[in-house]
């Protein structure tokens, strides 16, 4: 290629990559804060703050006595400077706890950021039939649509009021897929969580809308920790959203949340996620540590969890969605778009784990990389000696725009039980200049054509996604790539 | 429709196209013939805009228009169309969606409304018929899995729908059947009027027997050598090039 058309691809590589986070804002609402640092102390105020029973007090001590004995772990292909956690506020809440009849009584401003942050209640409830409980900080301000979902005994709300509402069913199942022991980020998660969701789906009930929550950053140095927890019981169905944006800012944020999905006999889970945090700036700075354990367990016979993500945000993203196969002929699934940019770096894949008898995982996995950024897939396939007539299904791509960023793929495959059948296929890409000019040549301008083609390359994905969280999960894709062509 | 003076153009630094001069009007096919390596496929790439292609000097006016001005896209919308010899894949989008887009950014750069999704598929479905091409290609990603044969329709068919001033089929020909060739010629020859003008790019005569040029040119080393009607292409197919090669070759020793 001559000299100068290499220099002319570098520039459109680098006007692309140069968008701006279009979500940055802060919100001034009155914010009530704990001192800043972690000790028993604080965790002890935590929870009576929140009100807790004694035994949630006392499992968050057990937690954090544990993390304190762990060390951070460091086998990720991500680098970010060391965390100070007792640099960090480990409670933020806003300070009008509402108990609202409708929304009219809502704060106007916190009303305003949810505009903002495209998730208009109200429409939401005549259009879209989700019912979105959404998470403002730490705290859950605003649930709607509890009625329908009691009068088919569904329980949605805050991990906080299900703790004092429904302990027995937060004592059996809490921890019982991400133990506090599981990881550093989950033990301190365990010992901190501030709020999250709780949905328990009763035998036999199909969720009849998609459950939906909308996370926010927006304290400073508030190290975020949502605790999630979904219980399918026999025969149930529900289909969860998570998504989220941050406001801009230059302090690292870190995040660790869990996730615990569980689905007994027959049920089935289908857990999607759009994630837009805040990225950092073009240079790196800023952004969001995206620190998160997501594991799901089908406990049951037949049972089937889903994984379907979109990772466009983040400075640091560090996940791997996983399911137990634990049930006689459960399916675990995992779709992923991850996109990075900039200077972001994205160390993600998936965990299936066969124990039970025919059970089936697949695994689709889109990495799309560009300017300075890394882009690394890694998926564990496990199958233990009992799995008689395991399956799985892997397929990795990856996509490079510009020559400045890296894909990587590390699948681990451990099988043992020689019934199993797994196949595993990765490929890497670039986007074609031969792909552009013909698109091109039809009048489709380059940006239109990027996009065009990522959009074909990330299609498997998308398709799994529920329709509304397809088109929001399209134009962050385009945000995030506007101008990178190579 | 076009007028082509002394163009020249490199490729990594080899002069491909040595001054080409060519005038086309509307209601006109003009085949451009010519062994391997004579620049044919260059002048198509030229003409539509590949990066991979530096012009060094000439000029070339479309309608008007500083052709060489304009970005790629912009010469699409503007009217001129290439058929690909090698039609790109692009997987996960499918034809009928990559061409509804492509028709409607042409449509609104002329000031057109934007067809409705009824109104596209009629009008595909009415083009499809002239190429006997299953519909079942519409849904399918674009030109992936497509055979040979289908792929080449499936650029004429474009062309049909897109309906440009001027048609450049850079050997549209190559790799097709008898019965594909004359589906495809078909499909010109309905495109065809005394509005738009076709550039043939081919190899062989054979196609010419379908679709009959008002103009042949022989290109050779980057320049037209030779110009005539019909009867030339003809005359190529039974005394092959070198008549006329080692002709220019010795001019240009001289």
């Amino acid at each position: 290629m001559p000299e100068e058309n290499k220099n002319n691809e570098m520039k459109v590589v680098e006007d692309l990559t140069q968008s701006e986070y279009k979500w940055g804002f802060v919100t001034d609402i009155e914010e009530e804060e704990f001192p800043i640092g972690l000790n028993e102390e604080i965790i002890r105020k935590i929870s009576a703050k929140k009100e807790e029973p004694e035994w949630m007090t006392e499992w968050r001590l057990k937690a954090f006595r544990y993390w304190k004995t762990m060390e951070e772990p460091h086998w990720g292909k991500v680098k970010f400077p060391k965390i100070d956690y007792q640099a960090l506020r480990y409670f933020a809440a806003p300070k009008q706890k509402p108990q609202y009849e409708s929304l009219d009584e809502v704060d106007p401003e916190l009303l305003e950021t949810f505009e903002k942050l495209g998730i208009p209640l109200e429409e939401q409830k005549v259009l879209a039939g989700v019912a979105v409980d959404a998470v403002f900080d730490s705290v859950s301000v605003a649930t709607t649509f509890q009625e329908t979902l009691a009068e088919k005994g569904i329980i949605f709300c805050p991990i906080s009021e299900a703790i004092k509402n429904y302990p027995d069913l937060v004592k059996k199942y809490m921890g019982s897929v991400v133990p506090y022991t599981d990881n550093y980020y989950a033990a301190l998660n365990s010992a901190v969580f501030s709020d999250g969701s709780f949905a328990y789906i009763p035998k036999g009930v199909r969720c009849p809308m998609e459950l939906s929550t909308y996370f926010r950053i927006n304290a400073i140095n508030t190290g975020q920790f949502e605790r999630t927890l979904i219980i399918a019981d026999d025969d149930s169905y529900v289909s969860y959203l998570e998504g989220c944006t941050a406001p801009m800012r230059d302090e690292n944020q870190l995040h660790a949340a869990v996730v615990e999905l569980i689905a007994l006999e027959n049920a089935e889970i289908k857990y999607s996620t759009v994630q837009n945090w805040y990225p950092g700036d073009k240079d790196g700075k800023g952004g969001i540590y995206n620190l998160v354990t997501k594991r799901g367990a089908c406990r049951g016979n037949n049972s089937k969890i889903s994984w379907t993500q979109v990772e466009t945000g983040s400075a640091v993203t560090w996940k791997y969605p996983g399911c137990i196969l634990q049930g006689d002929n459960s399916v675990g699934e995992f779709y992923s778009v991850a996109v990075t940019n900039n200077h972001q770096q994205a160390d993600t894949g998936t965990k299936m784990i066969h124990i039970g008898k025919n059970t089936k995982s697949t695994i689709i996995s889109k990495g799309i990389s560009a300017g300075k950024s890394d882009n690394s897939y890694r998926g564990l396939v496990k199958v233990t000696k009992n799995a008689t007539g395991a399956r799985n299904f892997s397929q990795c791509d990856s996509m490079l725009m510009g020559n400045q960023c890296g894909a990587h793929t590390f699948p681990y495959l451990e099988i043992d039980n020689d019934t199993a059948i797994v196949e595993h296929e990765a490929t890497t890409s670039k986007v074609s200049e031969d792909q552009i000019f013909y698109l091109n040549q039809r009048g489709i301008a380059t940006e239109d054509a990027v996009n065009m083609i990522v959009n074909g390359f990330c299609k498997e994905v998308f398709k799994e996604l529920p329709m509304e969280f397809a088109v929001e999960a399209q134009k962050l894709l385009a945000i995030s790539l506007e101008g990178s062509v190579g | 429709m076009i007028e082509i003076k002394n163009l020249h153009a490199n490729v990594e630094g080899k002069e491909i196209l040595q001054g080409i001069n060519l005038k086309v009007n509307a209601g006109e096919i003009h085949a451009i013939m010519g062994p391997n390596g004579s620049g044919k496929s260059t002048l198509a790439n030229v003409l539509a805009g590949h990066e991979g292609y530096e012009v060094t000097e000439g000029s070339v006016s479309f309608n008007g228009k500083d052709l060489l001005d304009m970005a790629p896209e912009d010469r699409a919308r503007e009217g001129l169309f290439l058929a690909f010899q090698y039609p790109v894949e692009i997987p996960g989008i499918s034809n009928a969606t990559f061409l509804q887009t492509a028709l409607n950014e042409i449509r609104k750069y002329n000031g057109q409304p934007e067809l409705s999704p009824k109104e596209f598929l009629d009008l595909i479905k009415e083009k499809s018929e002239i190429l006997n091409m299953d519909s079942s290609l519409l849904s399918r990603a674009v030109n992936q899995g497509f055979s040979g044969g289908e792929k080449k329709r499936n650029e004429i068919l474009q062309m049909l729908t897109i309906n440009p001033k001027l048609a450049i089929l850079d050997e549209t020909d190559s790799g097709l059947d008898i019965d594909a060739l004359k589906i495809v010629s078909q499909g010109v020859n309905a495109f065809r009027s005394d509005d738009n003008a076709v550039i043939v790019v081919t190899h062989y005569q054979r196609l010419l027997d379908y679709i009959v040029p008002d103009f042949v040119h022989v290109l050779f080393h980057g320049k037209i050598i030779k110009s005539g009607n019909k009867d030339l292409a003809l005359e190529l197919e039974e005394k092959g090039y070198d008549w006329l090669t080692k002709g220019s070759l010795e001019t240009q020793n001289v």
